[in-house]
């Protein structure tokens, strides 16, 4: 087929001569094929109209089935039929042009909305002075003038005499009115309602080509009844049943129509059906592009592997496929992997694409030369793109290595679900195999893990070590765990370290993680556990938070969260500056987790109920702490109702008593906190608040003694009834009680009242939550298409796609917050 | 429209007034030439703005701004004087 350059394109309505002109066939029969199976000529299915089945060519313009665009046919209305999808138009048009002479309602053919009263309730013509009536529109498409229905014919009659020179007034472009009144139907082409042959050579036809039948049928009856002159009743009904079938067609969800069937009673899909709402052609097919070269499924975890691989199942492997050019230098490669069965085609240069069999392998492998192409398997070490949505982020799509590995998930070191978002509780990400040699580099030079683990949002890290992963290096690292030579080398097999171990007894913990630092490696901070002493004696701290590393060795303090945890990490931030475009980063965040978990499991780590238990003692200190609190606040609303409260500053008298209560409160509760981070010492729990890997002091109080303050919106409890929160409460109670403290832990159980609290305040924080997302979710996108085209230029400007200035430097100190410490240099440490 | 009154304090010694100065025809041609870019690149202010009307820049000076920055404590922006359109 001939290709042609379009310059223009006119949307408006096809004239019936356009109809005619373009359509190949006249269509007047509603048979589909005779009695051999042959389709009828004349009919719906015309050959003429274009070709469905393989094999067969056009009778039109001889193209086979992929050539053929397909072609028009027309059928002969009998009666005018009213377009359904213009019946607004329609009205309008009749609203505003004169019944008599089709003259526009107004006086110097201007728009009728311009002018300020609305034409259509004018009285009489200003052209011909002739009386009007009042045009009403029924929907689906009925008209009536004054209770007297207006049949398509007339419409169509008034709409011809419309003068050319009204037309641009009435709002037309490029066409007459009479348009919207169908004399002539466009019968599509086959090709867009191709029929399917069911097995036993059963044909089911396309729901468009079931509506052009009906269509076609009763128009056929209709022109019979009008030659012999039938009376007007059945005439009407049968036209009526024209415009029902044609109005379906285009849309078969027109209010006020009855759906038009199946024969099963499935409703048949129509022309609006087909391109509207999610599935349709518009969102489902056009906006909504399906990947090649990709796959899904679901993840879960895996330590062993780096944090920039990707365990691949084989069936996946399998199925991706990557082209492998045939040079003389990979061409015994390209057999070998023939050979063994990991190409699934080969394309040859003539174009030709050949399935690789068990049959043809042999003759393949002595044909395969130079310039061929081969589509051969996924491979362990090939480089894909991983992603997981929503992809929010550049993080959200990163490359990562293949690893072949059985079973049927995808499987990531932990480490890297923190840029993905991901967890594995049924979570699934894509996988994209890489088809261009540019594509790949682009991939391995820029988006691999490996780079990506300073977020440019913080210019912190976004990678680190989670959960038992902490607890196991904070453990390990502690001063006084002592390792034998036997353990300390079983633990760096583990976390995967080649390296000799000095001639000695006993290895502390904090000698072996300098195993993994590199040499050279300086830093001194505050670790998560330190206890924000008044007077801090840094190096000589009791808690040993205070971490000071010389040339890779850790010379005091634990390793916890503020070391190697994602998003705090100090130690994988640094070695991240110091060591650009490295493994170095990588290799130690895999070393360490490993190391972490290898250590744990040796410890042991678990809790229990009774890791909360508390001494009677101690319980009757924490009743007294939280009495004293409620004391106190009675005594304030006391001093309130007497007038006596000391009113802060910008606050009224209630809200002042609100704000002591809940201060009082709190200091009762961080009390009592306090006195269970004494008595709980041993437990596991104080390891996993103390080293940042979960839960906090927080969460053990709640847990063991007293959950505190429910609010919501940061007040006390304050709705319910009038002046009391439930209906056991006396109106004007202001004690803790009334308003939401919960003075029980979780363990010894809440009371009824405290529970309806406790969840009050839950389902805030849920709906919070949800609500908190879309907004911000929403604002970001805005945000992001504002911003997408501004980009860094090499003089460190920023720039729009116009080449206008937008910043004269990056971020007015030109600073890349993922070369940089937290967004700063320390320029001290890389001088001296 | 009602004109305000004029006002009787300096804006030019408000705090929040970063400072402005007018390049000569001289710095403007060096600039132009550092950031490679021609007059229609640079970012604009309208010559209705308060300062350039207090400065009496005309449109097609290059004014230097001098202000505070988070990031880098102290940073130059420069801005080309643009006319205001009639009709806005």
């Amino acid at each position: 087929m001939a290709l042609s350059k379009f310059r223009e394109l006119e949307f408006s309505l096809m004239s019936p001569e356009l109809v005619k002109n373009m359509a190949r066939v006249r269509i007047v029969t509603s048979d589909l094929y005779d009695a051999d199976g042959y389709p009828v000529e004349g009919g719906v299915m015309d050959p003429r109209m274009g070709v469905i089945d393989p094999g067969f060519h056009c009778r039109t313009c001889g193209g086979g089935i992929g050539d053929c665009p397909g072609h028009f046919g027309y059928l002969e209305l009998a009666k005018p039929i009213i377009h359904v999808l213009y019946t607004k138009f329609v009205y309008y048009l009749l609203k505003h042009t004169c019944r008599k002479c089709s003259r526009i309602m107004t006086v110097a053919a201007k728009s009728p909305k311009a002018g300020k009263k609305s034409t259509a309730t004018a009285a009489k013509c200003p052209h011909c002075n002739a009386q009007q009536k009042k045009v009403t529109f029924a929907k689906p498409y009925a008209f009536y003038e004054d209770k007297e229905e207006l049949s398509p014919m007339t419409i169509r009659e008034r709409f011809e005499k419309i003068p050319d020179g009204d037309l641009k007034a009435l709002g037309i472009r490029g066409g007459r009115p009479e348009w919207l009144i169908l004399t002539l139907f466009p019968i599509s082409p086959v090709t867009m309602r191709p029929s399917i042959t069911l097995e036993g050579g059963e044909r089911s036809e396309d729901d468009l080509t079931h509506k052009l039948v009906d269509m076609v049928r009763i128009n056929q009856s209709l022109k019979e009844n009008i030659d012999i002159g039938a009376p007007e009743f059945i005439l009407n009904d049968l036209w009526e049943l024209v415009q029902y079938h044609i109005s379906t067609y285009f849309d078969n969800e027109l209010t006020g129509v009855p759906l038009a069937r199946h024969r099963s009673g499935r409703p048949l899909k129509g022309i609006v059906q087909r391109l509207k709402a999610k599935d349709g052609r518009i969102r489902g097919n056009l906006l909504g592009k399906r990947v090649n070269f990709s796959a899904r499924t679901v993840i879960s975890p895996d330590p062993r592997l780096s944090i920039n691989e990707v365990g691949v199942p084989e069936i996946i492997s399998q199925e991706l496929t990557i082209p492998e050019y045939v040079t003389n230098l990979n061409i015994k490669h390209v057999k070998e992997l023939l050979r063994s069965g990991k190409v699934n085609y080969v394309l040859r240069p003539d174009g030709r694409r050949i399935k690789v069999s068990e049959d043809n392998k042999k003759d393949l492998i002595d044909n395969l030369t130079i310039g061929w192409t081969a589509d051969r398997q996924l491979q362990e070490g090939d480089i894909i793109i991983f992603n997981r949505q929503p992809s929010l982020h550049m993080v959200s799509m990163m490359a990562h290595r293949v690893k072949i590995t059985p079973y049927r998930t995808f499987r990531m070191n932990p480490s890297v679900c923190p840029p993905y978002n991901a967890d594995f509780d049924g979570d699934e990400m894509n996988l994209h195999a890489l088809q261009t040699e540019e594509a790949r580099t682009e991939a391995e030079c820029i988006m691999d893990v490996k780079y990506n683990i300073k977020s440019p949002r913080s210019g912190g890290p976004v990678i680190g070590l989670d959960l038992d992963q902490i607890s196991g290096i904070f453990l390990l690292t502690k001063k006084t765990t002592l390792l034998s030579k036997e353990d300390a080398s079983q633990l760096l097999a583990e976390a995967g370290i080649e390296a000799d171990l000095p001639d000695k007894k006993e290895f502390t913990g904090k000698e072996l993680f300098s195993m993994l630092l590199p040499k050279g490696l300086n830093m001194e901070y505050k670790a998560n556990c330190c206890e924000n002493c008044d007077d801090c004696t840094r190096s000589g701290c009791e808690h040993d938070a205070w971490v000071i590393i010389k040339n890779g060795e850790v010379k005091s303090g634990c390793i916890d969260a503020k070391g190697v945890g994602a998003f705090k990490g100090k130690i994988i931030s640094k070695i991240d500056t110091l060591y650009e475009d490295s493994e170095e980063v990588k290799n130690f965040i895999d070393r360490a987790g490993r190391l972490g978990i290898a250590f744990l499991m040796r410890r042991g780590f678990s809790l229990g109920i009774s890791d909360l238990d508390l001494d009677s003692s101690v319980h009757m200190r924490i009743d007294q702490e939280i009495k004293k609190a409620e004391k106190e606040s009675n005594i304030l609303i006391e001093k309130f109702k007497k007038k006596e409260l000391k009113i802060l500053p910008g606050l009224t008298a209630e809200a002042s008593l609100e704000a002591q209560i809940m201060n009082t409160l709190a200091s009762g509760v961080s009390n009592v906190s306090d006195i269970i981070a004494d008595n709980i010492k041993k437990s596991d729990i104080i390891v996993m608040a103390k080293s940042g890997s979960k839960g906090s002091m927080i969460n053990t109080t709640q847990m063991a003694a007293v959950v505190g303050q429910e609010t919501i919106l940061g007040k006390r409890i304050k709705r319910g009834y009038m002046n009391r929160t439930l209906p056991h409460i006396r109106p004007g109670d202001l004690s803790p009680m009334s308003h939401g403290f919960v003075s029980r832990g979780f363990k010894d159980g809440l009371t009824p009242f405290e529970l309806f609290w406790n969840i009050m305040n839950g389902r805030e924080g849920l709906m919070d939550k949800s609500l908190r997302t879309r907004k911000s979710g929403y604002m970001q996108r805005r945000l992001i298409n504002a911003l997408q085209d501004l980009k860094v230029q090499h003089d460190l400007s920023v720039r729009n796609a116009n080449n206008q200035i937008i910043q004269f430097m990056a971020g007015e100190d030109g600073v890349d917050p993922t070369k940089s410490d937290n967004g700063k240099i320390n320029w001290k440490e890389y001088i001296v | 429209m009602i004109m305000a009154a004029p006002s009787k304090i300096d804006i030019l010694k408000h705090e929040l007034v970063p400072k402005h100065e007018i390049l000569t025809a001289a710095e403007k041609k060096e600039l132009l030439e550092k950031v490679n870019a021609t007059e229609k690149q640079l970012p604009k202010i309208l010559d209705s703005d308060p300062v350039i009307k207090k400065i009496e820049a005309k449109p097609g000076d290059v004014i230097k701004i001098t202000r505070k920055s988070q990031t880098a404590g102290e940073t130059v922006y420069y801005r080309i004087v643009a006319e205001k359109t009639k009709h806005h």
